[in-house]
């Protein structure tokens, strides 16, 4: 079987897919920042409140790379 | 979907059964419900954000006045209400403003920073709330203008301080060897003077989009399991209607957070430009 005829035999979006593997990136990025805040504060736990700040500020980059592939079908058209 | 359950579960749909409806983007325009046809057209989004904008000047105003009393009467210990003005106030004031940007700057900045942080709350915290389940910031425009009012002010704050020095400092920084500057320039106008507002109003309307679309789901197959299915496959509908309860606890969470980012990545953009290497 030809990998079109393969392709055409999957129905439902291609874009889930691509979302899917979007999703890894910004997963694994978010894991890191808070498994490394996690050690930091069991390090120094009087510097738990600024490390949190930071932290939140590394989710929020991170997980936009996420939310921008959730983004884009919507702008550029399913 | 309904014929994918039918082959997957023989007898779990009943025959007169309409099928399970899957939440789409058309959840976020609604039909309109005042002044159909003018460029004013309101669907419930507006109606809600409109509500809301109320409630906020509401319960501001009445902080206001009880602020006022209490330090013209000088009577210091505030009461339960006034209490949460003045914690919620000074959330903002002390561990964002300060913290970031020291008492001097912290203080020039803080009436917008107050107003994105409790705009962006208010209009978050309405997709839970019974009846609206609906974010005024699931639609992008409220966060596009609050993203708007950002970027004005962090570029101002660094033209302000820095003059015609703050453009070329951030599209030129300093110690990178000439040549590099054809790589270096294009990408930093990117992601400074692009980049930075674009996800900010990306961030909160998608986050609102993807908290609503799930909540959607859940309840949805709640529904769709009680009232179409039979044969035991009801009980699927309280596990679904148990997701929806957790996840709802989860966007009141993300509410909170959302606000809590949208301000501090303000007040960290305004400190950027007024740092000093700049």
């Amino acid at each position: 079987m030809s990998a079109t005829i393969l392709a055409a035999a999957v129905s439902g979006s291609l874009g889930v897919v691509g979302y899917g593997l979007a999703a890894i990136g910004p997963g694994v990025g978010v894991g890191l920042v808070v498994s490394k805040t996690i050690e930091s504060i069991a390090r120094q736990p009087e510097l738990a409140a600024r490390l949190q700040v930071t932290m939140w500020l590394g989710i929020a980059f991170t997980e936009a790379l996420a939310l921008i592939g959730l983004a884009t079908p919507f702008i550029f058209g399913a | 979907m309904v014929n994918a359950l039918a082959l997957i579960l023989p007898g779990a749909v009943a025959s007169d059964s309409s099928g399970f409806e899957a939440p789409s983007i058309n959840e976020f325009y609604p039909a309109a419900v005042l002044f159909q046809g003018t460029p004013f057209e309101m669907n419930r989004i507006m109606l809600i954000r409109v509500l809301i904008c109320v409630v906020l000047m509401v319960v501001f105003s009445l902080w206001a006045g009880k602020f006022k009393k209490s330090a013209a009467s000088g009577q210091v210990v505030p009461g339960r209400f006034q209490l949460m003005g003045e914690i919620s106030l000074d959330f903002v004031r002390k561990s964002i403003a300060h913290d970031q940007l020291g008492e001097k700057d912290g203080n020039r900045f803080l009436p917008l920073l107050t107003t994105i942080f409790f705009t962006t709350l208010g209009m978050n915290i309405t997709g839970i709330i019974p009846s609206l389940n609906v974010a005024g910031t699931s639609v992008i425009g409220l966060p596009i203008v609050m993203a708007a009012a950002a970027y004005v002010t962090f570029i101002y704050a660094g033209v302000r301080k820095h003059g015609g020095h703050f453009f070329t400092s951030a599209l030129f920084p300093a110690g990178v060897p000439a040549a590099f500057y054809l790589l270096v320039t294009p990408i930093e106008f990117l992601s400074t003077f692009i980049l930075r507002p674009v996800t900010l109003a990306l961030r909160l309307t998608m986050n609102m989009i993807a908290g609503h679309l799930l909540l959607v789901l859940c309840f949805g197959a709640t529904s769709f399991f009680l009232f179409k299915t039979q044969n035991g496959f009801q009980f699927f509908g309280a596990g679904t209607f148990a997701f929806g309860f957790v996840f709802t606890l989860f966007e009141i969470l993300v509410a909170f957070l959302q606000a809590y980012v949208f301000t501090l990545l303000t007040t960290v953009y305004i400190q950027l430009a007024l740092a000093d290497e700049h």
